[in-house]
């Protein structure tokens, strides 16, 4: 497997999806690469950072104006 | 008299720690039971407990406050009118992001129908392979405080293509599976993993600038 072979897998890599032969290719591939090892180690942490980011607490605003509608909407279904 | 939506219950106040498709908390399935025998706390305790994410989720994908804020709570009005309608063998938070995502997708269509496409095919390999690559250095996470790095990252994804946006939004951010995401935006698996490895090396190239090593926050 080339440099573009390893890009075009990553996704897959990541998501422990490929089948067993092409991952160890790719290994393979990436014990002797070391931009391949970079790129791979940086896509991992980029979609590591999204998904352990903490989303912030809903705007006080946003927040009321939700409330007041679902309140207004519980109130219509309880009568 | 019903107290006012969002105060406090008996049942746990909401501490959700990263809510992926996978990690439910055990009483997720109790709260969906009782609100669908009208139990209206039972509900409140659904939505405070979800909707700081579901309005991550609905700016993720519309990058438009008012946008935003609309289809969020047109997600929770539909969630709570169809709730008899869902079957308990998914996850209740599953369920919503797949209401909350089409409220957004049908909000950007609306707002930008000759930029977001998911019909369009993607482009070649060629712009794929990344250039002048350089050490992030051990941890990026720790360089920045927690207000720096969601602005970094808001902004890396603000720039994203919203077809790729919604995309990596729907996978990576929410943990919806390949088969999920598919069905939520009415595309094929294989034009859901072509834009997913786009996105990611995309919004790696986004990061380089604020990660690399010796780059000061």
């Amino acid at each position: 497997m080339n440099c573009k072979g390893v890009i075009r897998e990553i996704s897959d890599y990541l998501d422990g999806e490929l089948e067993l032969p092409v991952r160890q290719e790719l290994e393979h591939h990436l014990e002797d690469c070391g931009d391949c090892k970079m790129v791979v180690d940086q896509t991992k942490l980029t979609v590591d950072v999204f998904c352990d980011e903490e989303p912030v607490e809903l705007p006080a605003d946003v927040k009321s104006r939700l409330h007041d509608a679902l309140r207004r909407r519980l109130v219509e279904k309880g009568n | 008299m019903l107290p006012p939506f969002g105060m406090p219950k008996t049942l746990n106040a909401p501490n959700p720690h990263r809510l992926p498709s996978t990690v439910a908390r055990d009483d997720e399935h109790l709260l969906v039971a009782a609100a669908k025998r009208g139990d209206v706390h039972a509900f409140e305790e659904l939505v405070s407990r979800y909707e700081a994410k579901i309005f991550r989720l609905t700016m993720n994908i519309t990058r438009n406050r008012e946008d935003a804020e609309d289809a969020m709570q047109d997600a929770f009005l539909k969630s709570y009118a169809h709730l008899k309608d869902f079957q308990q063998d998914s996850r209740f938070y599953t369920w919503l992001v797949r209401i909350a995502a089409n409220e957004a997708l049908m909000r950007l269509r609306k707002r930008r129908p000759n930029q977001f496409s998911l019909d369009e095919p993607v482009e070649g390999d060629e712009d794929l392979l990344p250039r002048e690559l350089e050490d992030w250095g051990p941890s990026p996470e720790q360089r920045f405080a927690q207000t720096e790095m969601h602005e970094i990252l808001s902004e890396a994804i603000d720039k994203l293509d919203p077809d790729f946006r919604v995309i990596f939004t729907l996978r990576d951010i929410e943990e919806l599976s390949t088969e999920e995401t598919a069905k939520v935006l009415g595309i094929s698996i294989p034009a859901v993993k072509s834009r997913l490895l786009r996105a990611r090396l995309k919004l790696r190239q986004k990061l380089d600038r604020y990660f690399r090593r010796g780059e000061t926050n």
